[in-house]
């Protein structure tokens, strides 16, 4: 398990590195100028250039890379353009505020579309299933903005019941409910059709197998044949899903903390991208590739703590 | 043994079952009535899709949902079975009545240690607590012969042996001493030493417990080992029945006489006598059948068959046939005797092997499947290759197909052409001249493309024919080289059977005229009728086109039958090579004569001879014993010399060799020394340490 973990770490690694190359391309290529978009349309020429040269953004790429590669590793990550206060405190406090929000629709939705999608295979073909699996497909095909728009005129201006912009909530259970449920509702409608339809696939498969039907004729109740032998092997595909969902999620942030004018990471993202704010943006994906690459290891360990078969080097 | 009196353990009384299929019921099993008494061992036979695993599921209540019982009567020692209701079931199950399957990998279940598994038994029907059912569990283990039950318990099924997963379901099944154990294909999957040890084991438990064994089998050799009495089923009828023993002596029953013609039996061999296929296919499920069921494959058939459904004779001695005519069975002639031609003694050579090494992994974690090999292909002879699996033969075969590299050593072919590269180094006339045919002909042709474009294909690629109505009148050539029919070239090959669809493999094989083809296990997942048509059609086609076959093949009956030279293969090593007669008759190599040992036979019912055992799995290849590489499970083990010495080549003539420190005529002498105390097969042998149960240590 051990050389397992470090493995994994070590390719994650790798993977981070190739993200921050492609990244800090792609930044570059950005159509409009940094000193430009700064100090907006009626500086001269080489007033803008002057910024430019003391941002260090005259340097030539490989350079400048290498030069914010080093500083983020040793912590350093740089003024924003925008904003002028440090990246890492804003990043890290924006980060931790989406990683609220997202843990919240994650807790909910996940028991929850894990025990509907166990219960549909369980009543394979009955009405019950039919219901929990159109239900699912039907809003896999809504996209956030649409659902968020909807739940925001319907219970924020109609209704009045939760506020039309979510805060950081405090740590009043009531609070969080009133400023999380309505943001998280669209995140987790899209994650409750994957998740549930991954469930259902795998109980579905579970039951259907060899060992399964061993368990049956041993005589087994109902109750310890799915606690025992069906879903401990079904959940595993769905566990792979979650992780890879977990990704996705960060994508739906973006959209969501846009609409529900939330202080998370998606929108520090979007902003800074429109800003050309290049050390936010920079090292705002570079986090989110990092807890990103965190879930799948946490999702990979857990697959071989579930799975006997997969565990390396015992 | 069988209680005449006692009421039985299983009455199955003119049980009729359907499967829906688009709503309409096909008939499965038709009419069906047999019992198991206490104490005995029931076995039914048939080939494939004859209704014995329906049988099976039917006993255990577990048939699938578009199952129908259409009539019938099932009672489970005196109670009635069909009508039994969940709670009632779930009593009987696991505690009553127990199962062991075709597979046990698939059976256990892969994330839960397999003491917890046995244990959930004791705990669900025996009211145990955890620590109790563990211990019985571990007892239990023992009962089955598994060396070291306490470390076995706490290992998932992955970490075990195919021979221990079957040991531990068989544990499993009679952990609570049931009236019923059905077994369905129990040692199918494994190889053939570990099916002679799980068959001893349930020969072995027969005497500890009194349990009724229904015991399905496609296999006659096995059947007749382990059952008193035995069922023969065709088309979803039980169309013979009797003592085991008297029935395959002399059956009463066309279809059972046709079986055992279609296996190759000991000392046949194919330049003397030509296995017998059945003629024609299995009536489609739910066909129609106003008269016998095996009418229009029968040889002695007349207007009456088609016309009236045999009813059950009772032809003495306890024994039934359905057929109008039994008492013309034992007259039946047998069929034409075509016989093949010996290979050319002087045959030029045509694949040379020399110390050909394969490793898998990486320097820290390699792995040699292949530890240097040498032998030499005749033109025109068959080779055969066997050995356990893990042996390294598919290995091997890979190697000189060409799927992957040889990591050294050279393997040339014609004299020419280096072989030891890849497939994609090698050149047009290589490809042409080296095929192969796979076990599988399911996932070895292409199921998007018909037949015609499949030969198509292999006549364009193999031989470069670019005229595409000369391809047309090619194929349709091949197609009936292969027995073939015109109307098969239009289908894809999933509308093909089994036999049908080898046969295009084989088609395909030939395209290009080869010199040499492999065959790696061709015939080991067919019937055993169609196994004969095959095994009769490579002879054909060799004989037509000079070529040779290196037949890789499990199954010793088979390799005996067809093979001019064999090659015995342990753990990466050739042990064991030369002509044919000179390897078996008698067997100069112990694992060898191991492998001979363990073959099922239809002939004799074990006793005359002692079966060598062999002490437990194969060691993993990846960290060989040292000396011999077989001395950690050899039943000659003669001392430090066999650990400490790898063994020379020892030559007797004929052109046979073998590795072993025993010299030619040795082990004879040894086995004559066996043969007084067939109880203690190995004491005679033992000069210094006994051999190690286990070949594996921690």
């Amino acid at each position: 398990m051990g050389r397992f973990l470090l493995r994994r770490l070590w390719l994650s690694a790798i993977t981070l590195l190739l993200v921050s190359v492609v990244l800090f391309v792609v930044a570059e290529v950005l159509p409009g100028d940094v000193g430009r978009t700064i100090l907006g349309p009626f500086a001269t020429n080489a007033q803008v250039a002057q910024l430019n040269q003391e941002l260090g953004l005259d340097r030539p790429l490989p350079v400048r890379y290498a030069d914010w590669l080093g500083n983020f590793v040793t912590g350093d990550w740089g003024q924003s353009f925008l904003l002028n206060t440090p990246v890492r405190s804003l990043v890290v406090e924006r980060m931790v505020n989406s990683l609220l929000l997202g843990a919240f629709a994650l807790a909910f939705i996940v028991p929850v579309s894990i025990g509907l999608g166990v219960l549909a295979a369980l009543y394979r073909d009955r009405f019950i299933d039919r219901a929990i699996s159109v239900t699912g497909l039907s809003l896999i095909a809504l996209p956030e903005f649409v659902v968020g728009v909807i739940v925001l005129v319907i219970f924020a201006v109609e209704l009045g019941w939760f506020p039309v912009s979510s805060q950081v909530p405090s740590a009043n259970p009531v609070d969080v409910f009133r400023q999380f449920l309505m943001p998280s509702i669209p995140l987790m409608l899209v994650l409750f059709g994957y998740i549930a339809r991954m469930a259902r696939a795998g109980t579905v498969e579970a039951l259907g197998s060899d060992y399964v039907r061993t368990a049956v004729l041993k005589g087994l109740s109902r109750r310890a044949l799915i606690w025992r032998h069906v879903l401990r092997n079904a959940l595993l595909p769905t566990i792979s899903v979650v992780s890879v969902q977990v990704g996705y999620l960060f994508g739906g942030l973006v959209v969501i903390e846009t609409l529900f004018n939330y202080p998370g990471i998606g929108k520090l993202l979007l902003d800074s991208a429109v800003g050309h704010d290049l050390p936010v943006l920079e090292a705002s994906v570079l986090v989110v590739a990092v807890l990103y690459m965190l879930s799948n290891l946490v999702a990979d360990s857990l697959y071989a703590v579930l799975n006997p078969r997969i565990r390396v080097g015992r | 043994m069988s209680a005449a009196n006692g009421r039985a353990t299983v009455d199955v009384e003119g049980l009729s079952i359907s499967y829906l299929r688009r709503r309409q019921p096909l008939r499965v099993i038709e009419d069906l009535t047999f019992s198991i008494r206490p104490g005995e061992a029931y076995g039914l036979v048939g080939e494939s899709g004859c209704g014995k695993s329906t049988v099976a599921m039917a006993l255990m209540r577990y048939l699938p949902q578009n199952a129908v019982v259409d009539a019938g009567r099932v009672t489970f020692a005196g109670d009635d079975l069909l009508g039994a209701d969940g709670a009632t079931l779930r009593r009987w199950r696991g505690s009553r009545m127990a199962m062991v399957y075709q597979d046990p990998a698939s059976a256990l279940n892969p994330s839960m240690r397999v003491g917890a598994q046995i244990s959930e038994v004791y705990r669900q029907h025996r009211g145990m607590d955890g620590a109790a059912a563990s211990k019985e569990a571990e007892a239990m283990l023992g009962k089955v012969r598994i060396t070291d039950p306490g470390r076995i318990l706490g290992r998932y099924p992955h970490e075990l042996s195919g021979g221990q997963q079957q040991r531990v379901m068989i544990a499993m099944a009679l952990s609570t001493d049931p009236e019923l154990l059905v077994l369905d294909e129990p040692t199918t999957g494994l190889d053939a030493t570990v099916e002679a040890e799980v068959l001893d084991l349930v020969e072995q438990l027969r005497s500890d417990f009194d349990t009724s064994i229904l015991f399905i089998s496609h296999n006659l050799g096995v059947v007749r080992r382990v059952c008193e009495r035995v069922g023969v089923l065709y088309a979803g009828r039980l169309i013979e029945e009797g003592p085991s023993d008297e029935l395959l002596r002399e059956p009463r029953h066309p279809y059972t006489l046709g079986l055992l013609r279609c296996v190759p039996r000991r000392g046949m061999r194919k330049d003397a006598l030509r296995l017998e296929p059945i003629p024609g296919s299995l009536p489609p499920l739910g066909a129609d059948l106003p008269g016998c069921v095996y009418a229009s494959r029968c040889p002695i058939a007349r207007e009456r068959c088609h016309v009236e459904p045999p009813p059950p004779y009772d032809t003495g001695d306890g024994r039934i046939s359905r057929c109008h005519y039994h008492d013309e069975v034992p007259t039946i002639p047998p069929g034409e005797q075509q016989i093949t031609p010996p290979p050319p003694s002087d045959g030029a050579t045509l694949l040379k092997v020399e110390d050909l090494v394969k490793t898998y992994g990486t320097s820290g974690n390699s792995m040699q499947a292949v530890a240097g090999v040498s032998f030499e292909v005749r033109q025109g002879e068959v080779f055969g290759l066997v050995g356990e699996s893990g042996s390294g033969k598919t290995s091997l075969a890979r190697c000189l197909s060409g799927l992957v590299d040889a990591s050294s050593g050279r393997a040339t072919f014609e004299d020419h052409l280096d072989i030891s590269a890849a497939e994609h180094r090698r050149n047009a006339e290589l490809r042409r001249k080296l095929q192969m045919i796979f076990q599988n002909p399911d996932t070895s042709l292409n199921p998007r493309h018909s037949v015609r474009r499949i030969l198509g294909r292999a006549l364009l690629l193999l031989a470069g024919v670019k005229n595409r109505r000369e391809r047309e009148r090619r194929s349709l050539e091949l197609a009936s080289s292969v027995r073939l029919e015109p109307r098969h070239l239009q289908v894809r090959p999933s509308a093909l059977s089994g036999g049908l669809k080898q046969r295009v493999a084989i088609a395909r094989a030939f395209a290009g005229e080869p010199a040499l083809v492999l065959c790696d296990e061709p015939v080991s997942a067919l019937d055993v009728s169609v196994q004969a048509a095959i095994l009769n059609l490579l002879l054909d086609v060799q004989a037509e086109r000079k070529v040779s076959y290196l037949f890789i093949s499990h199954d010793l009956n088979v390799v005996r039958y067809l093979a001019d030279s064999i090659g015995v293969m342990y753990l990466g090593q050739l042990v064991d090579v030369g002509p044919a007669r000179a390897v078996f008759d008698p067997p100069h190599h112990p694992y060898t004569e191991a492998l001979v040992s363990a073959m099922t036979t239809l002939e004799d019912s074990g006793g005359s001879r002692p079966r060598i055992k062999l002490g437990g799995p194969m060691p993993s290849p990846s960290d060989p014993p040292s000396g011999c590489r077989f001395h950690t499970r050899c039943p000659r083990f003669l001392g430090d010399i066999c650990r400490d010495e790898a063994p020379p080549w020892q030559r007797d003539g004929e052109g046979h060799q073998y590795r072993c420190h025993i010299r030619p005529g040795e082990l004879s002498g040894l086995q004559r020394a066996n043969g007084a105390s067939p109880d203690e097969p190995q004491a005679a042998t033992r000069r210094d340490h006994p051999p190690k149960e286990n070949g594996r240590q921690g």
